[in-house]
């Protein structure tokens, strides 16, 4: 049964080594997991998942694989225990229902059902549908419906593994979420290690300058130290702005911040511009033609050594990517989106492109800019996960 | 079981911490323990330490320092030195070797508690560097051919703020513990093995403030307990009147550590 539990574990895309099984099996001989399922719970927890990212995901297969296994706990003793001295949010909870309207069950025979229910489901537990502490309409546990019911999983040790793990307290840790901005400059810390692999530890003694410069000294010990070397990571960051960008403005200001936070790098520079890339990019997001520099001057002063992060949804009218762009001021027509965007390809070999915006599984008016770009850059999803990958993308040539 | 850690006075452990702890001494494993900022990973130690009466090695780690650092080191600039001069005995190499945390937590003749604190500010290699070390518990010096073998087993309590990834071989040898935020109720118990009984209504008001402020969206830097407990202290200091703290929040300042924080705190009060 427990090596099935280990194959799921590592099918739902848990990296766990044998190693660890191992360490857990050796845990439960020694009696570890208290011979009860929440010990058990937290006993695999500490052993097999080391990262608060992953506790989610171990929540939720715990959850399918121990689904139908009864529950053989002292829960009803000490539940019962707990209520009979009602917390004073029990009795708030109570106070606010009865105001609402909702039929009035008094705690005593609320207690009588719960007795009930508990002895019921000593019973019959292999229904399954009737548990105290799951979702549903009974008035007992959490999660639940039932406007008049007890909330049962409200201190840590009352609970069950089933509550703790139904909880999914985690959820928020997950990787593949959104991110906040510690999480980005994580991220763009990673931009900083790979560069330092190369040039690691600050001030090493230099051991051939040392003799030597000990050999010149006729014999006297004169040290050398080497000096330490700086990152080198130059950044270049186009931000869209305006338009469909306005609802992940919040979201866009992490990463510059982030960024800008970052103070690793040798240079960061940020402009802006609306949609596309077109002949002139902006120094503000209110995108004014004062705080602008031509793109062109853009190419010329930033060489191919920098590393270029577009950030933006790619969304927009396909014509504003394809058409030539006519120029109101003396009436001919430049470049279209698409090529500016070549351009910068063919000038900067370390590029890649965030997009707070998952790539659509299907194409429709205003997404086709999207896959289509998407083909001919190296594009990531603004999350946790694809801002890491896109950070290793940047590290290496193409 | 001959050993349990439940706590001790002055540090106020969820069941699951203890439980993790004792798993990771049962096992023989160092505890990996993460969380904010704030929560205590640090005090843990001290308060494992106290409660299983054991001595407390503490090993710093910084962004400089190196796994070797905490083995030993060999000082071979003042052999050097003293060779020059025909001072002390130079043909003894021993002497010439400093023990690290690492190596005083082997020598050392009672089980002691070894705290890696903030093992992520060091290099990337660090961890892995320490993989034979922890595991064995021993290692090797070559300039005076000896093996370092523990003792007794250190419990090793390993620290990180999360600043970088770890090794999946090292992660692999550890046990692991996230510790949450408390949550009021905790929260509460906190304040009181810090403070003793205070004034009720003050515990309750702070609190509500506290977690309101955390709640708020745009903090960026949230305030975490030991901020928290600062913030008790000044509010006792300043003679403040409970009624008024979730309103005016003084001394904000003690909790909000950035300007942008404070601007949004102006702009969010009731």
């Amino acid at each position: 049964m427990f090596a099935s539990f280990f194959y799921l574990l590592r099918s739902r895309g848990l990296k766990i080594s044998l190693n660890e099984w191992m360490v857990l099996m050796e845990a439960m001989e020694k009696g570890l997991h208290q011979s009860s399922l929440t010990g058990f719970y937290h006993l695999c927890r500490t052993v097999l998942i080391k990262s608060e990212a992953d506790f989610d995901r171990f929540d939720q297969v715990f959850l399918e694989f121990f689904k139908g296994v009864p529950y053989e706990g002292e829960l009803p003793e000490e539940l019962l225990n707990w209520l009979n001295h009602p917390a004073e949010d029990l009795k708030r909870t109570m106070e606010e229902l009865r105001d609402i309207g909702f039929p009035d069950e008094t705690l005593e025979e609320l207690l009588k059902m719960l007795e009930e229910r508990l002895r019921e489901q000593t019973e019959e537990h292999n229904g399954g549908n009737y548990w105290v502490g799951t979702q549903g309409r009974s008035p007992f546990g959490n999660s639940g419906w039932h406007p008049n019911g007890i909330r049962i999983g409200g201190e840590s040790h009352n609970r069950t593994a089933m509550m703790v793990a139904g909880e999914r307290h985690f959820r928020d840790f997950r990787r593949d979420n959104t991110l906040d901005t510690r999480q980005f400059q994580m991220a763009f810390r990673l931009l900083r290690q790979m560069s330092e692999i190369s040039d690691t530890a600050d001030r090493v003694l230099d051991v051939d300058g040392t003799i030597r410069d000990t050999c010149d000294n006729a014999g006297t010990l004169k040290l050398r130290y080497k000096k330490d070397r700086k990152n080198a990571v130059k950044v270049l960051l186009l931000m869209d702005s305006g338009g469909s960008m306005e609802y992940y403005a919040d979201l866009c200001s992490l990463l510059f911040q982030a960024a800008v936070k970052s103070n690793h790098f040798k240079e960061l520079h940020t402009y802006y511009f609306h949609n596309c890339i077109y002949s002139r990019v902006y120094t503000s997001p209110q995108q004014r033609p004062e705080q602008s520099v031509s793109t062109e001057w853009l190419l010329q002063n930033y060489d191919e050594s920098y590393k270029v992060i577009i950030v933006g949804d790619a969304a927009m009218n396909p014509y504003e990517l394809r058409e030539k762009q006519f120029n109101w001021v003396d009436g001919s027509y430049g470049p279209s989106g698409m090529d500016w965007l070549r351009l910068f390809l063919r000038r900067y070999p370390h590029m890649i492109w965030l997009n707070p915006e998952p790539l659509p599984s299907r194409s429709d008016f205003w997404s086709q800019t999207h896959i289509q770009l998407a083909k001919i850059f190296f594009m990531y999803d603004l999350t946790a996960d694809g801002l890491v990958q896109g950070m290793k993308k940047l590290m290496v040539s193409r | 079981m001959e050993q349990t850690f439940r706590g001790s006075s002055q540090y106020v452990a969820s069941p699951e911490l203890m439980s993790a702890v004792n798993i990771a001494v049962v096992l023989q494993k160092p505890l990996l323990i993460k969380g904010e900022p704030g929560t205590g990973k640090t005090l843990l130690a001290q308060a494992v330490a106290e409660a299983l009466g054991k001595e407390l090695i503490v090993w710093n780690v910084k962004s400089t320092t190196k796994a070797q650092d905490g083995l030993y080191v060999y000082d071979v600039v003042q052999r050097l030195y003293d060779s020059q001069f025909g001072e002390h005995n130079v043909g003894d190499i021993a002497g010439y070797i400093k023990y690290g945390k690492l190596g005083e937590a082997f020598l050392a003749e009672e089980q002691v508690v070894l705290l890696i604190d903030e093992i992520d500010k060091a290099d990337l290699e660090f961890p892995n560097d320490l993989l034979w070390e922890l595991d064995r518990m021993e290692f090797y010096i070559p300039e005076i051919r000896q093996t370092v073998k523990a003792r007794q087993r250190p419990i090793v309590i390993i620290t990180s703020n999360a600043e970088k990834e770890l090794p999946d071989a090292f992660l692999r040898r550890c046990v692991f513990h996230y510790i949450e935020f408390p949550d009021q109720k905790q929260m509460e118990e906190i304040v009181r093995v810090h403070f003793g009984d205070l004034d009720r209504r003050l515990v309750t008001q702070a609190l509500a403030a506290f977690y309101w402020l955390r709640e708020l969206r745009g903090i960026e830097k949230k305030p975490s307990t030991s901020e928290l407990v600062d913030w008790l202290r000044a509010l006792i200091a300043g003679g403040v009147d409970p009624a008024v703290i979730t309103q005016q929040i003084p001394f904000a300042g003690v909790l909000l550590k950035k300007d942008k924080d404070l601007r949004t705190l102006q702009r969010n009060k009731r």
